[in-house]
């Protein structure tokens, strides 16, 4: 007989007090390789009105594609200066924004590479179980190709690919949209 | 090549769905559509890794971070962190925040008239030790009115967050204490539909741990998903 994993429960509009401690919204050390990108969007609730008591968490590789964990056993180097770690918590316009590098190809199935992406946990009020998606780059040409972006159909797979913004090179947009035509994707992990 | 080996699918009922109408705020933030099975790959069996060096010494004590003694009956809550093959989790990070004795936040939106206590500000943390063991001192919470429903109030509860080894096992819970006579009431707690998994979320009195002329203790073990115990050979 084995043990059943402990239920969720919402992190509650008071979060900030037990979480905040580590944040962290720019992932780039000294010295990081990669390309720059900062990441900014909203977060909308079913009425379309911003979210100001949501949190998220990002996970990503480095700019070779190795995460610092000991399962990702590749033959890639770590670099000192960059964990992949990122929390950032909107502010009161349910604005969120952290500054990161555009991650290397990981592995995927059957030995093909996964696009570049990053993994993100959403939390907030009113939600009793971690939501979890992922952010793909725009114009990156192993989207096509990306074994998850392909079970997803296709007219919502824009919700999980970041945009360009006028704001410059590397400055992209993505949203969490928690309900109606543009929803995001999320993810069934089990959990 | 081997497909990477996933983690357990939750039993049936043991986690909540994210509609729970009773729960009110989750009517308009619940996604409707239903999230999309993917394999397991690579980014979600890793995960950010933290060890003892990232949390201050006094951490795990709630009632010594300030210069002055809290308000509030001191409690003792510790209990062992195991993934659902009963394996210990080591070095696994605990955080914890909690409303005050008078069941009041520290935070700025939190403007029940309670008060707050200068002396607590209700949030620790702690890191597993070798056997998965984690130990937290800090006052028991209060109860404290919220506007879901008329005379809605939540019990006493300990929010708790934990990473486990991967972006898989992430979770985040609330504790509850025996006896509480709102827990029946609390669509939160309910929200999870498996009434046995739902008590397990309910803290266990212990005097193993209770601290004589000090403190009682209160034990509260979690369980993080487990990993699936073989990879299925993957055709080429």
């Amino acid at each position: 007989m084995s043990l059943q994993a402990t239920s969720s429960q919402t992190v509650g509009p008071y979060f900030r007090i037990g979480l905040r401690w580590l944040n962290q919204d720019n992932l780039v050390g000294e010295g990081v390789s990669g390309e720059r990108v900062t990441i900014q969007g909203r977060v909308f609730d079913g009425a379309g009105a911003p979210v100001r008591d949501a949190i998220l968490e990002i996970w990503q590789a480095n700019a070779h594609g190795k995460y610092d964990h000991p399962e990702d056993t590749q033959d890639k180097p770590l670099e000192p200066g960059f964990k992949g770690y990122g929390r950032v918590p909107v502010n009161d316009e349910g604005m969120f924004r952290f500054a990161t590098i555009k991650p290397g190809p990981v592995p995927g199935l059957q030995g093909r590479d996964q696009a570049p992406h990053l993994v993100v946990s959403v939390f907030m009020r009113g939600v009793v179980r971690r939501m979890a998606t992922r952010i793909y780059f725009p114009d990156d040409t192993h989207n096509a190709s990306d074994f998850i972006l392909n079970l997803v159909e296709p007219s919502r797979r824009t919700t999980l690919i970041a945009k360009k913004t006028a704001s410059g090179p590397g400055a992209l947009e993505w949203n969490v949209v928690l309900q109606g035509p543009d929803e995001t994707v999320f993810f069934d992990l089990g959990l | 090549m081997k497909r990477i080996a996933g983690y357990r699918p939750p039993y049936p009922g043991t986690q909540p769905n994210h509609l729970h109408p009773p729960y009110v705020s989750s009517i308009k933030r619940a996604p409707t559509k239903p999230p999309i099975p993917i394999p397991y790959t690579l980014s979600e069996v890793t995960g950010p890794l933290f060890g003892p060096e990232i949390i201050a010494p006094k951490a795990s004590d709630l009632t010594i971070q300030h210069s002055g003694e809290p308000l509030g009956e001191r409690i003792v809550v510790s209990g062992r962190v195991l993934d659902e093959n009963s394996r210990p989790l080591a070095n696994t990070l605990i955080e914890i925040w909690q409303a005050n004795a008078a069941g009041r936040y520290q935070h700025e939106w939190d403007q029940h008239q309670a008060p707050l206590d200068p002396n607590f500000s209700g949030c620790g943390q702690a890191v597993t030790d070798a056997e998965g063991r984690y130990r937290f001192i800090t006052v028991r919470p209060g109860e404290y009115p919220w506007g879901n429903h008329y005379n809605a109030w939540r019990p006493a509860h300990i929010h708790f967050s934990l990473f486990g080894p991967a972006f898989a096992t992430r979770l985040v819970t609330q504790m509850y204490f025996p006896g509480d006579q709102l827990l029946p009431f609390d669509p939160i707690f309910n929200s999870t539909a498996d009434e046995k998994a739902r008590n397990r979320l309910i803290s266990v009195f212990d005097w193993e741990t209770t601290i004589p002329e000090t403190a009682l203790g209160y034990r509260f073990d979690i369980i993080l998903r487990g990993r699936e115990a073989t990879p299925m050979e993957e055709e080429e």
